[in-house]
């Protein structure tokens, strides 16, 4: 179990890495021949820094757009934030303090999870325009996220896992030392999960965490009059 | 195909008490379609005329295409890759609210060719298609393109409350690309492209004709105001070369609009001229998503402005030429500044650096305005109650002024320069949140007229609620596509056609032409 458990990580996280980094790599390498920000934007680009920032923190076009998304979106973003914080504390030894600190919120931060994400499946049942575009992997997804939110939830709450055993299994795997792997069924089941979710990573619609700072309409100045925009193709164009 | 009598069954949606989001209705809108190109529209500008006999050939080529614009795209790229399906498009589009079909809800609009693109780029549709909604390009995927990327105006609305940025109007550009790769390109945006290239302007006006309705023009006012104001062609060392949509020669109201930029550089005393080659701002190229197209069709200002020797180049009242002009010109043509290429550069020491170019008219007269160069007779516009309607393009895709936002509060300004009763229409309905007026991106023509009167529905709404609370009697804007998509819709929801008009209309109608400079 132990080694098939090492081995599913060392895969998962291989596979996440360099998928994930052929997809940055992809999007920063195609070009944006024209200059085309969602305007009004920012002339600058400490200003592009900025609206980036609140985009990515407080997700402030979807605020625009529909508070009932972003609620649900909220809950489940940040309380996964601070749920990945907490989970640090099995990756470090000795756990950094500002984990540490985080510690008491992130225990309750899975049920902001489970919450947001039961928020947004509902919508997906029960608006009529989003059931119209939700496909068999939206919902999947959704699935998935939540399987891991409960399963980690329970081994909280309901049936305590020997998490020194967790930590030592994934401080040895850091070190390519194995150590024994707690025989839990649930944490096997959390930790499978976890796998799947990172193997899909760059394959699915999760790319919209790294496809956001990639966006044309968000991270281009707005500048066209004072700056030449030229992408080496329509560069080329000029040649002949 | 289309019914030859869509006249008859044109019919303006209820205003809704309440601004609720529509059930859902699948296929409302299936059977508004585009006239097709004929293989002679298509020809004249370097398109296949037709598409191929055998399915597979265009299969390919259609593919392929994609294949290219995702390298030389990023946006594309990106915004095939990002939605998460999250909805809060779905509502944001007028064509849905007008029509209820869902194809028109932004997502659902990318989805038609985000479904395709999973299929043949991505692993994930390769191996599970029918997990993640992916679908093999088939005739009847095309023939849904051609009828749903033609009932999209690219207005952007959708892409100011996507958590993403996801622009649909990007998506909508490479669908029209593709199609028009594959020899199934639109009558309407592939004729007039044709007759820009021919004639040097999208309405076919040839250059004797434009001198003669420019001399009318002068006999007008003069006839008016007592005072040559002259709307010179072709002058050579001239400072300003004005580049406006055609449109403002000849249509109503737009050529009111005219009258009032010759009488801004009149009273400020600034040599001005329109050139023959350069008669149209309007760029189609920017509808049918093709750079080169559209670089093809801004060069004309270039060579126009090289002949003429202008410092200064204006850009009339048109949206989404402003939005070419202001955010693509620099790219396509060097017009702008900060170049160090020689192409660029040759056009660039020319024109003045104390000046943006290219300007917007609103930001010249603005600029004269706060300089006190122009005088203005306020009173002369009180029988009019007018609001303001900010054109897509104008509003989500460009700026005017120093600071972000300038778009909405320059022609603004001057409406309150030049007029004494303004009221704004309800704020979620205006600045970057406006809504398009249901005729732009190359929807202009009389096939799509259903379409249209229901894409315009929550602007009407916003309209109908100044109307009646303010008694609004006039309806300003920047835009020629606007001002012909309201002349003809406006009835349809019981408004006079007159109430929509130009800025400078308004200018034209409060200005001082005597010796106050």
């Amino acid at each position: 179990m132990t080694t098939l458990f090492a081995i599913l990580f060392y895969l998962a996280t291989a596979l996440f890495v360099a998928g994930l980094a052929y997809k940055i790599l992809d999007f920063a390498r195609t070009p944006a021949p024209l200059s085309i920000p969602t305007t009004p934007a920012p002339t600058t680009r400490g200003g592009v820094v900025f609206r980036m920032c609140r985009e990515v923190v407080f997700f402030e076009s979807l605020f625009k757009g529909n508070l009932w998304i972003w609620t649900f979106a909220a809950l489940f973003h940040f309380g996964l934030a601070l749920v990945a914080v907490r989970h640090l504390r099995y990756f470090t030894e000795p756990v950094w303090s500002w984990v540490a600190f985080a510690q008491p919120f992130g225990m309750y931060a899975g049920f902001a999870i489970v919450a947001g994400l039961g928020g947004l499946w509902a919508r997906r049942f029960l608006v009529e325009r989003i059931r119209y575009i939700s496909t068999v992997s939206d919902h999947l997804m959704l699935a998935l996220l939540v399987l891991i939110g409960l399963s980690g939830l329970a081994m909280k709450f309901l049936t305590h896992t020997d998490i020194v055993g967790v930590k030592a299994f994934f401080l040895g795997l850091m070190r390519f030392d194995i150590q024994p792997l707690p025989d839990d069924p649930l944490l096997g089941v959390h930790l499978l999960l976890v796998a799947t979710l990172m193997i899909v990573f760059p394959f699915s619609k999760l790319l919209h965490a790294p496809g956001v700072f990639f966006s044309p309409s968000r991270n281009q100045a707005d500048n066209p009059r004072e700056a030449r925009h030229l992408a080496p193709w329509a560069a080329a164009l000029e040649k002949h | 195909m289309a019914a030859p009598d869509a006249k008859a069954k044109v019919e303006a949606p209820a205003f809704r008490e309440f601004a609720t989001v529509p059930a859902i209705q699948p296929d409302a809108t299936e059977n508004i379609r585009s006239y097709v190109a004929s293989d002679k529209i298509q020809e004249a500008i370097g398109f296949p005329g037709k598409l191929a006999e055998d399915w597979r050939e265009t299969h390919d080529k259609a593919i392929g295409r994609m294949g290219e614009l995702l390298e030389r795209y990023r946006s594309l790229k990106v915004y095939l890759d990002a939605c998460v399906h999250c909805g809060a498009c779905t509502d944001k589009c007028h064509y849905f609210i007008g029509t209820n079909d869902p194809k028109n809800m932004p997502v659902a609009r990318q989805d038609l060719m985000r479904s395709v693109y999973r299929r043949y780029f991505t692993p994930a549709g390769k191996w599970f298609p029918s997990l993640v909604g992916a679908r093999d390009l088939t005739r009847e995927v095309l023939d849904e393109w051609f009828t749903y990327y033609w009932q999209c105006s690219e207005c952007r609305r959708c892409s100011v409350f996507c958590p993403y940025g996801i622009d649909t109007a990007e998506i909508t550009m490479a669908g029209r690309e593709i199609l028009d790769s594959v020899g199934y390109g639109q009558k309407y945006s592939n004729e007039i492209i044709g007759k820009v290239h021919k004639i040097g302007n999208n309405l076919g006006l040839p250059g004797p004709a434009l001198e003669d309705t420019l001399n009318g023009l002068e006999e007008d006012v003069k006839e008016d105001t007592d005072v040559d104001v002259k709307y010179p062609l072709d002058v050579q060392g001239a400072e300003v070369l004005l580049v406006t949509p055609s449109a403002d020669f000849f249509a109503e109201p737009h050529i009111e609009s005219l009258i009032g930029y010759g009488k801004v550089f009149h009273a400020a005393g600034i040599s001005w001229t329109l050139s023959t080659k350069a008669s149209e701002a309007g760029n189609f190229g920017m509808f049918i998503g093709n750079y080169d197209q559209l670089r093809k069709i801004a060069l004309r200002v270039r060579e126009a402005a090289l002949e003429l020797g202008v410092k200064r180049i204006v850009v009339g009242e048109c949206g989404h030429a402003w939005r070419v002009a202001y955010a693509f010109w620099n790219t396509l043509t060097g017009i702008g500044a900060g170049a160090n290429d020689p192409f660029a550069v040759e056009l660039q020491k020319q024109l003045d650096p104390h000046y943006k170019q290219p300007s917007h008219i609103c930001e010249v007269t603005w600029d004269l305005i706060q300089a006190g160069r122009l005088k203005f007779d306020k009173e002369a516009n009180d029988g009019r109650i007018i609001t303001f309607h900010d054109s897509c393009n104008v509003a989500r895709a460009s700026r005017m002024g120093d600071y972000p936002g300038g778009q909405f509060d320059i022609p603004r300004n001057i409406i309150k320069a030049v007029a004494n009763n303004y009221f704004e229409m309800a704020p979620d309905t205006t600045r970057e949140k406006t809504f398009c007026c249901g005729g732009g991106g190359g929807l202009l023509t009389d096939e799509l007229l259903d379409i249209r009167v229901k894409g315009a529905l929550p602007r009407m709404e916003a309209l109908k609620r100044v109307v009646d609370d303010h008694g609004v009697n006039f309806m300003a804007t920047i835009c020629a596509i606007c001002k012909a998509q309201f002349t003809k819709v406006l009835p349809y929801y019981g408004f006079k056609m007159g109430l929509v008009g130009g800025v400078h209309q308004l200018v034209s109608t409060a200005i001082h032409l005597g010796n106050e400079q």
